[in-house]
Formats: C-alpha cells, structure tokens, sequence
C-alpha cells in the first residue's frame, strides 16, 4: 500500500512542479474519458485545448472568461490562506450584478461618467454585504461560514430570480424574465471581447501580492491559516480576519458581478447561474493561492470553458466535460500538493 | 547447543535497531528484563527511550533485531499482540480518549465480549483492591490527569499483564500521589509483575527500582544497580559528561514589583478548561517567581491571562511596571517591556511551517521597527534578529533559515526563548521552559532566565518540573484548580509542602512552611 | 385527522433523503471525517439510480446503482483525504464539483425520460422505511456495539487510537465508503421514488443541508431523524402556503429551507462551549502515522 512520510520541511520542488503535474495528469484524464466517448483522444484533446487559442477572436474572449474567474479567485485564494472556507462566492458575484443593475432600471435617464463608478460601487457592495452575513455568523454565533456561505447562494439567486421577473422586469420585453438593456455610460468600455473587468482583475491580483506577500496584514493572515494559537499569540485578531478576508472576496466577487452584467450581458436576466464563483475555488487552489498564480489558473479554467463549448460545438459532446476536467484538475491539485509535505512510497503489507 | 542453566528472562532485547530515515532513534539496544523487578529505563530526551518501549509495545517495528518473550523468539505485529503477550503500558501522554468514558476507555484495550455492565464491575473490584479508586461512568474530560492516569493502570491491570510498561509517570502526579502509585507498583512486583519504569527522576528510581538501563544517543551506555549509584553518578551516565548546575539562590537585591496580578478571575474558555479563581502574585525586579502545579491546574489558562491572548475584566488585574494592563492584549504588553514564552513551542510559541525569521516577526511586530514598520514585514530585519538569537543559544540547525517544525524540541525551545530574551525584557512570564528538552538545553535555559532576573527583571516560571524550581526559583507558589497559594521563600519550601498545596491542603502547607521549612537544608 | 395523515406522509418522504445522507455523513463526521462532497455522491446516485432503473427496468437495480455510484465517490474521496492526506475541506469541494459535472455529463441521454417508479403505498416506500431503520441501526451501533466505539475512538484521538493497534485509516475508509452509500442511496430515492425523473442538479443543496442537519443533530442520529422530520415539515408548509396564499413570492418559499438551515445552525453553534464538547475531536483532521 502507498505510505506517506513526513518530509522535514516543505520541498521547494515541488510547490511550482505540483500543478504542472497536475495538468498533465488532467490531460491524460481527458484523453481517457474522450475514448470512452468515442472520441478519438488526440483530435479531443486538440479541439479542448488548442483549437480555442488559435483565433485571435478567441484569444480575447479567453481573457474576458478569466478576468471575473481572476478577480474572485483572487480574493478567494486571501480568504483560504486564512483557512476561512467562503464557498458562497457565488451568491456574492449576483448580489454585486444584481445590486449594479438597479441603477439603470430605475434611473435610466443618469448618462455620465459616475453612473459607471456607482454601479461598479454598487456591486462591490453588493458582494461585500452579502460576505457580511457569513462573516458575522462565524464571529458571533460560531456557525460555520463554510454551510452558511453556501446556503446564501441559494437564497441570493431566488431573490435575483424574484427581482428580475418581478420588479425589474422590462415592461416591455413581453414577458420575458430581464430587464432593460443598459447603454452608454452604463456599459463597460470595451477592446474587442475585452472589457475593462479585465484590468481591474490585473489590478487586484498584484495588490493582493503585495499585500499578501509584503505586508504585514499578509503575514498576519498566513499565520492565522497555519496555525492560529500562534497568530493569537502575535496579537492578531482572528475575528478581524474572518471579516477582512470575507470583505475582501466578497467585494472582488461582487465586483465581477457588477463588470459580468455591465461588460457582457448588459442587462439582467434569468436564470442567471454562471458558476464563475464555484469554478473560482479550483482558480484559487491551482494558483497555490498566490495571487499570481491564480491569474494563470484563471486563464488556465477560462480554457476549459472555451474547451468545453469547442467539444460541444465540433465533437458534440456535453458542455458539462468541461465542469468534468474542472473537477478533475482540483483533484489531481491535491493529489500532487501532497508530495510538498510527504515522500509517497509503496510498500508491501506485514 | 546447551541448554540455559536457568529459566531464561521474561523479555529479551538483542541488538535492536530502528531507523527513521537517516536518523537511528534506536542503535543496537539490548535489554533483559526479569519478572518481579523494577527496572528503571533512563536517558535524556531525544535517548531513545519512548522508541525502545513502542517497540516493546508493537507500535513501532524494530528496523532490525531480535526479541525473545520466555526464551523465545518472536515479532510483536501490532499492540493488541502485546496485550495477548500480557505487555501493558502507561503513556506519558495517555492515550485515552476525552470525549468517552472510563470504561469505554478500558473496554478499548480489552479482548472478549462487550459487556460494559461486567466490566464496569470488575473495574470496580480491581480498583478497590489496589487502592486505586474510579468512577467507570465518570467521562475522561472531566477527570483530573492523576486520575486519568489510573484509568491507564487499571486498563493495564485488568489485562493480568506480566510485563507493565510507564513512561514517566510520576511527572504528573502530585508528591503524595506518587507514593501512592510507588506501593501500587511495589504490590505488582510482589505478584510477579516485571515493571520497566521510564523516568528521569533519579531519587524515586533510586528508591524503588532494582536495575536500570542506561540509554545515550540509541545505545545503551551502562546497566546497573541504581541502589549502589549516586544521583550525581546515574546523571553522569544518562549525560556523558557533567552538567553545570544552575547558579542557584542568590542574594536576591529587593527590585521593584514589575509584575502585580491583583484578584484575577476568569471563567473556563473551552469543555476541557479551568477557571481562574481570585489570583494574587507580585514579583519584583531581581527576582524568579515559580508557580508549581500538576498539569492542567490552570497554568495554560493564567499563562493566557498574563500574556493578554486573554484579557481581564478590569484593568488593574494585572499590572506592568505599575501600569494597568489587564484590558490591554499581548502587543500592549509587550510595548510596556513584557514578554513571554508559552509552553507548546510549535503552534503557539511558533508557526511550525514558517521559517525562523518569519518567527521573529510573530511577536516582535508591534514591537520592533527594524523587523515591521509602515505595515510592512521587514525580513533582512527579522533575519538579523534570528541570526543574533541563533549565536546566543547555540541554537543547531540543518541549514540557514528552516521551518520552525525542522527544528529538534531543544533547540526550538532555545530558538523561542532567546527570541524573547534577545529584547531584554523588564518582565518574562515562561510556561514549562524546559519541558520534553535534553539536559544541555535545559541548563542553558535555566541558566539564561536566571541571568535575566540578575539583571534586573522580574521573571515568573510556570513549571511542573520540582527539581526545576528548586534549582532557579527565589520564591515558590503553587496552584491547584485554579487557584494560587501564598508564595513563600524557596529556601522554606519543601516537594512535600508543595505536594500538600497541589492537593488543596492549603492551611497545612502554610503551617509546614512557617515551623518546618527552615529545617529543611 | 384524516387531512392530516396526507400532510405528515409528504412530511416523510421530503425528509427521508436528508435522513438517508445525514445518517450515513453521521457516521462519517463520528470517524473524524469531513466530507463535504455528499452533495456530490449524492447526485452522482441520483443520476447512476435513474439510469439503471431506465437500462435495466428495476428499480430495485436501480438503488444498487446509485449505492454503488455513492460508494465509488467516496472511495476516490478516501483515496485522496486518507492516503494522500489531502485537505478534507478542499477534497470534499472537488468531489462535489465532479459530481455536478459528470452526473450532468451522464444524465443528458436521461433527461425527459420516464421509469418505473419504486412501488409504494401512499407514498411510503422500501427506502422511507429503510431510513427510519437505517437511524436507529446507527444509533445501536454507535452507542452500544464495540465496532461503533471504535469508530467514536477514532474520531476523538486518532492518535491514540493507533496507539492501542487501531487501524484509524481503515476504520475511516469504511466509515467514508458507508457515507457515499448512504449520500448515493439518499440520490437514488429523489430520482426513483420523490420525482421519478432526472434533472440536472435535481438535489439542489440537499447534500449540504444534510451536512448542517449533522451538526445541528450534535452528531446524534434520533436527533437527526427529528431535525430533518422538522425541516421536512417547513419545506412542505412552504409548499402548502405557496398553492394557498398569493402575493407570497414563490421565490421566498423555495429560499425557506436554506434560510431555515442557516437559522438552525445559528441556534446551535451560538454555545461555543457545547459545540465544541459535541464535535469529534479530530473532525477534519488529517492522520499520518509515523512509522
């Protein structure tokens, strides 16, 4: 059977050679389960993962599929350094969309320059209130922010789904559940595919570095991961954390709400369930939660969508392969994060 | 071949080896044990001691080596083969289970059928029999660790063994519960019971044991008969060499109280905690204050209460140099010249997965601008401090900058105290200084906090460790169920007076120590 | 009286899919366990019951399907969180997220298509009563047999455990091979039995609700059975008021049970001190030997 020895200190090797393993793996994975398909491996494999970088088109649309998958990730990988478990990013990212969109169904005449600056403020509280609740029930009721966060999820999609076909609704759009289209200062700038979400992942991925690596409030959050009667010993405030962290992933979460609705769909409408929170936590593993890392995970996962739709447009296969690979790849993470801490060996019983 | 003349011993160990990686915890130890003694198993930490006795036990398989039970030859798979064999043991840090209770406890080591009314019964019978009393309903959180450690002993005694292992026990036990234990074992002796007794207190192994081992680095450095040694002789042999005693009872110049602790209470923080009654202590400047108790008395929690990860109800329930601090956290603490060492090293004192000078920074942050400053981690800062605490405690590593958790017990426990000694702070508050570290490092600690009070410093030791105290302290508290006795003057205090106060016997003590202490040399 | 026979026997059957994945992720938790991937093992029986009962014309093949489908998750999660001493919380994620992915993967060729339902008797079925059984056998087990000790041992101090020469890895493997049986088998009745069909992500968060049942039942499985007979009870007032009263936002209803079960954890955690003598120990824990 496989045994596991301690290593005496992490090995160095392996925390950059673990997702590239990973990946490898993933990719064999895939070409298995294309066979079991009936697709023929090799021509599966180029069309998930090559055929989508091929077209400058697509190049741009890969980056606009990662920016929101980055700018959750992101604050995703914070919160899980600090070994607090938001999983309700999710519910976050349509609080901020649905938070932003109310501002051209009610003032749809505001055309300057601060429509845009409130509605993406509005998302980001949007996300940030919506983490709050989460938050604030680990802190003073101890309940657990992983089942809470996750519940929110559910509850924020009904009342997006309650609110776009009820009061929001578009009198006009003969019934159909979503509202007016947003227009000009309403809608993100864009070049070509790519709006201006995508700069503001940039953005926050190389603030979070700094802050996580550099600063004091990085250590801080380290330490309280790691082990937290010692951060407690540092001084450190655990409860403050709880807050920090999930203001921080909620507010980039609902921030990618907010540039989700004003860059690609330009109105609001249900059902709304895009996923990019829950897809976001294998971002976040697989960019080792460096904030870095995670933006070439978040390329890495906006590939598998594109991949997926690929295999469902030429190869005829269910887009749900791509959620398979997704699964996959934050498996084989694990997996191969074990060798950081663990020589694997084998040994015969007795 | 010819036969052996006599009936060959109970156990026998040759040449047993056993490897972890490069290191060789065990190094071609032989060992015979005989039924009806007392064999004494000694060495310093790190010796090999607890990987000899696993070994014994069927937790750990020997890398090479031959054991023989009655003169025969045999591999001992797994614990429950032990207990078959009639092998028990006593952990040091016991292996029972918080949540169940006594008997669910026992019935775990136990073969045959689950009947827990039945054993419930025999629990009672045996207990009653050996002076060991126990309430089998009774759930193992709520039980003392005096008691705990005879739920292991009765769970140990119901299997009939006829080889009974403990690994230091009398480490947790009050004075007057280990004599109790010391007529419990002599009884099993009696009976037959051959008993290898793990200990590192040479006056209570002198007194009740017939052999010892004698372990050094894996090998077995000498057998002999403790009764005809000196406790200066078995040290020299466990250590290989002299140890420089602790400079001890100085004349102590009256300093000034830098440390007052004025009727702190607080209530238990977790299922398995201890509440803080009324606690009054000073210490001055010049001076070492120990605080005596068997573990799990409320020293984590008073410990916590100093430092501040736990503040008070009102401010002057402790003070710093005069100065309320007792609705301030640690950081406030130790701006005002405290400082302190708790007692698990890796996960409290330390991040164990981070690397030494990331360790600086943990309680120097708020403290030290050249190690944080602008909200920034200044690591050539915090490296330079770690270098400096590196030289001045000889602290030995494998390479220049390791992950706390690479370090041995030791040289962590040096690494985190001189991490605090290296701000020179007026107060130290310190919980276990020495505990699970060898001998060398031992003495360079005590020898350092002692040196820090010379220098003017009030310095407050928690410790369980009597010959410990006795070597450093200038005066001696005691505290038991959370609540602190008087301190008196080390020179007028006795393991037996202490004993009395861990037991509650409070008025006693104090009457011991005022007529009797003096007498005491 | 006779009215409200019907309203108890909806009751029921909505709570037997948490009684069935809450008992068996019970047991898992009472190991030292954490598997967050029940909502996973359980669509992954949802999908795997439906399409043999589809396949084949049994139901009854069927319920095998989807413990088996529950039991193959929960080996690649043992695989992971056991061998490999992989982080629990993170794992759990990963299956549930394969889960939603592949059942969807699978279940396409299913979707809109009829099967046999598993007969029952006004709605109470071989499953509704196994569920009741299957509580009081854990209970049994847990607290009166020296199997269940083990199993409380084990998740209350690993290490001692292995001290006394208990395989902690293999008491746990089985504990986790039984949960994704009974999250498997908890799928299996939503798609045989409750609505006789398939629907990508038809167990819609009644994974996770059974996780926090586990905790809200302090990891006692009558206390279990009641919570989700409780929580069954709200859904289906939700439902009933909903065809009754207008005005009331459908959506509100539906957000009922989730509310409900972040106010139920809310209840119970709030004493730190009792929760925390309630948890296993090492709940979430990884155990690695040293050898």
């Amino acid at each position: 059977m496989l045994i596991l020895e301690r290593r005496v200190e992490r090995a160095r090797l392996w925390m950059w050679a673990s997702p590239v393993l990973a990946l490898v793996l993933t990719i064999i994975a895939g070409g298995i389960i294309f066979a079991l398909a009936g697709v023929d491996p090799l021509h599966g494999l180029y069309t998930y993962f090559i055929s989508p970088l091929m077209d400058g088109w697509d190049r741009e649309k890969l980056i606009a599929k990662a920016a929101p998958l980055v700018l959750i990730g992101v604050g995703l990988a914070v919160c899980y350094t600090a070994n607090v478990w938001n999983i309700g990013a999710e519910g976050q990212f349509v609080a901020g969309a649905l938070l932003a969109g109310l501002v051209p169904v009610y003032f749809s005449g505001w055309q300057d320059a601060s429509v845009m600056a409130v509605m993406l403020l509005l998302g980001v509280l949007g996300g940030l209130l919506w983490a709050m609740i989460p938050a604030a029930l680990r802190v003073r009721f101890h309940a657990n922010e992983i089942l809470t966060s996750l519940m929110l999820v559910y509850v924020v999609r009904l009342a997006y789904d309650w609110a776009v076909r009820g009061p929001l609704r578009d009198p006009h759009a003969m019934n159909f559940p979503k509202t007016v289209r947003f227009d000009g200062w309403q809608v993100l700038p864009a070049w070509g595919e790519i709006h201006l979400g995508a700069f503001f992942a940039l953005v926050a991925a190389l603030v979070l570095y700094v802050v996580m690596v550099k600063m004091l409030k990085g250590f801080e959050l380290r330490a309280l991961g790691s082990s937290p009667r010692a951060a407690r010993f540092a001084g450190f405030s655990e409860h403050r954390a709880v807050y920090f962290v999930f203001a921080v992933s909620g507010a980039l979460a609902g921030l990618a709400g907010a540039c989700d609705v004003m860059g690609v769909s330009r109105q609001l409408q249900a059902p709304y369930e895009p996923n990019y929170g829950f897809v976001a936590i294998i971002v976040a593993f697989l960019g080792r939660l460096n904030p870095i890392g995670v933006i070439f995970a978040g390329l890495l996962l906006a590939l598998s969508y594109m991949g997926g739709e690929a295999a469902k447009v030429s190869l005829g296969v269910s887009d749900n392969i791509a959620k398979v690979f997704q699964g996959i790849l934050l498996f084989f993470i694990l997996a191969c994060d074990t060798l950081i801490l663990y020589r694997i060996r084998w040994q015969g019983r007795g | 071949m010819t036969p052996a003349p006599k009936t060959p011993p109970l156990l026998e160990a040759r040449n047993l080896v056993k490897a972890f990686g490069p290191l060789r915890a065990n190094d071609g130890v032989d060992l015979t044990v005989a039924a009806g003694e007392i064999h004494a198993l000694l060495g310093e930490n790190g010796a090999g001691k607890s990987t000899l006795v696993k070994m014994l036990y069927g937790a750990l398989q020997p890398t090479s080596g031959e054991l023989f039970w009655h003169g025969e030859a045999l591999t001992i798979a797994n614990p429950a083969a032990a207990r078959a064999l009639g092998i028990g043991m006593v952990f040091q840090h016991f292996s029972l289970f918080e949540a169940l209770t006594a008997v669910e406890n026992i019935a775990l080591a136990l073969p045959g059928d689950f009947d827990l009314a039945a054993l419930s019964g025999r629990i009672a019978t045996l207990s009653a029999d050996y002076g060991l009393p126990l309430e089998p309903s009774a759930t193992i959180a709520d039980l003392s660790v005096g008691e705990r450690q005879r739920v292991e002993i009765v769970r140990c005694l119901l299997q009939n063994p006829r080889l009974l292992i403990l690994d230091e026990p009398t480490s947790v036990l009050t004075p007057q519960e280990a004599e109790q234990l010391f007529i419990t074992l002599q009884r099993l002796a009696a009976e037959g019971c051959a008993i290898l007794y793990i200990s590192h207190r040479l006056e209570e192994v002198r007194r009740i044991c017939q052999r010892a081992t004698i372990l050094r680095h894996g090998k077995v450095v000498a057998a002999c008969d403790p009764r005809q040694e000196t406790p200066a002789s078995l040290a020299r042999l466990m250590v290989g060499g002299d140890i420089h005693a602790v400079r001890a009872h100085r004349d102590v110049a009256e300093g000034p109280v830098r440390l007052r602790v004025h009727e702190l209470s607080l209530p238990p923080d977790g299922p398995f905690s201890v509440a803080l009654q009324d606690i009054s202590l000073e210490v001055r400047g010049g001076e070492v204050l120990c605080i005596a108790g068997v573990a799990g008395n409320g020293q984590s929690e008073l410990f916590d209460a100093l430092s501040g990860e736990r503040v008070a109800d009102y401010a002057h329930a402790v003070e710093i140099d005069g100065l309320p601090a007792g609705r301030h956290g640690v950081n406030w603490r130790r701006k005002h010249g405290a400082a302190f060492v708790p007692e698990e090293r890796l996960g409290h004192g330390a991040v164990p997965m981070f690397h030494l000078s990331d360790n600086v920074v943990l309680t120097r942050h708020a403290v030290d601008h050249t190690v944080a400053a602008n909200r920034r981690v200044l690591r050539p800062g915090a490296r330079a401090i770690a270098d400096r605490v590196i030289a001045a405690f000889d602290v030995r590593k494998g390479k220049p900058d390791p992950e706390a958790r690479a370090l041995s017990g030791g040289n962590l426990q040096k690494y985190v105290v001189g991490r605090e000694m290296d701000r020179n702070p007026g107060v130290l508050v310190v919980n276990q200084p020495t505990w699970g570290v060898d001998a060398g490092a031992a003495a360079t600690i005590r020898q350092a906090l002692v040196d820090l009070a010379t220098r003017g410093a009030a310095v407050l030791v928690i410790s369980q460790d009597l010959d410990e105290i006795f070597d450093i302290a200038d005066r001696i508290a005691v505290i038991a169920r959370g609540e602190l006795s008087a301190a008196h003057a080390a020179r007028d205090m006795t393991p037996e007076m202490i004993g009395l106060y861990m037991a509650g016997m409070d008025e006693a003590a104090a009457q011991a120590a005022g007529e009797g202490g003096h007498a005491h040399p | 009286m006779d009215a409200l026979i019907p309203i108890l026997l909806t009751i029921v059957t909505a709570a037997t899919p948490l009684v069935l994945a809450g008992i068996g992720e019970l047991l898992v938790e009472r190991a030292g366990v954490l598997n967050l991937g029940v909502e996973g093992m359980m669509i992954m029986g949802a999908v795997a019951g439906f399409g043999a009962a589809f396949v084949t014309g049994s139901p009854y093949l069927g319920i095998l399907a989807s413990i088996a489908a529950g039991m193959a998750m929960a080996l690649l999660f043992g695989f992971l969180t056991l061998t490999l001493a992989t982080n629990q919380t993170a794992t759990g994620l990963a299956i549930t997220l394969l889960g939603l992915g592949l059942s969807g993967l699978i279940g396409k060729p299913f979707t809109g298509q009829p099967i046999t339902r598993l007969p029952n008797w006004d709605g109470i079925d071989i499953l509704v009563v196994f569920s009741f059984l299957l509580a009081g056998a854990v209970s049994w087990f847990l607290f009166r047999s020296r199997a269940g000790l083990i199993v409380r041992a084990v998740g209350d101090n690993h290490t001692s455990a292995h001290t006394l020469g208990y395989p902690v890895i293999r008491v746990r493997y089985l504990a986790v091979l039984f949960g994704g049986a009974c999250a498997g088998l908890a799928g299996g009745y939503l798609s045989l039995s409750y609505t006789p069909q398939w629907i990508e992500g038809m167990t819609a968060g009644k994974g996770w609700i059974a996780l926090a049942l586990v905790v809200f039942a302090s990891w006692r499985p009558w206390r279990l059975l009641a919570g989700a007979y409780l929580f069954g009870a709200i859904s289906i007032l939700a439902f009933t008021v909903q065809t009754f009263a207008l005005g009331i936002p459908s959506q509100l209803l539906s957000a009922l049970p989730y509310i409900v079960t972040i106010v139920a954890l809310v209840i119970i955690s709030r004493n730190r001190l009792m929760l925390r003598a309630n948890t296993p120990a090492c709940l979430g824990r990884p155990f690695v030997p040293d050898r």
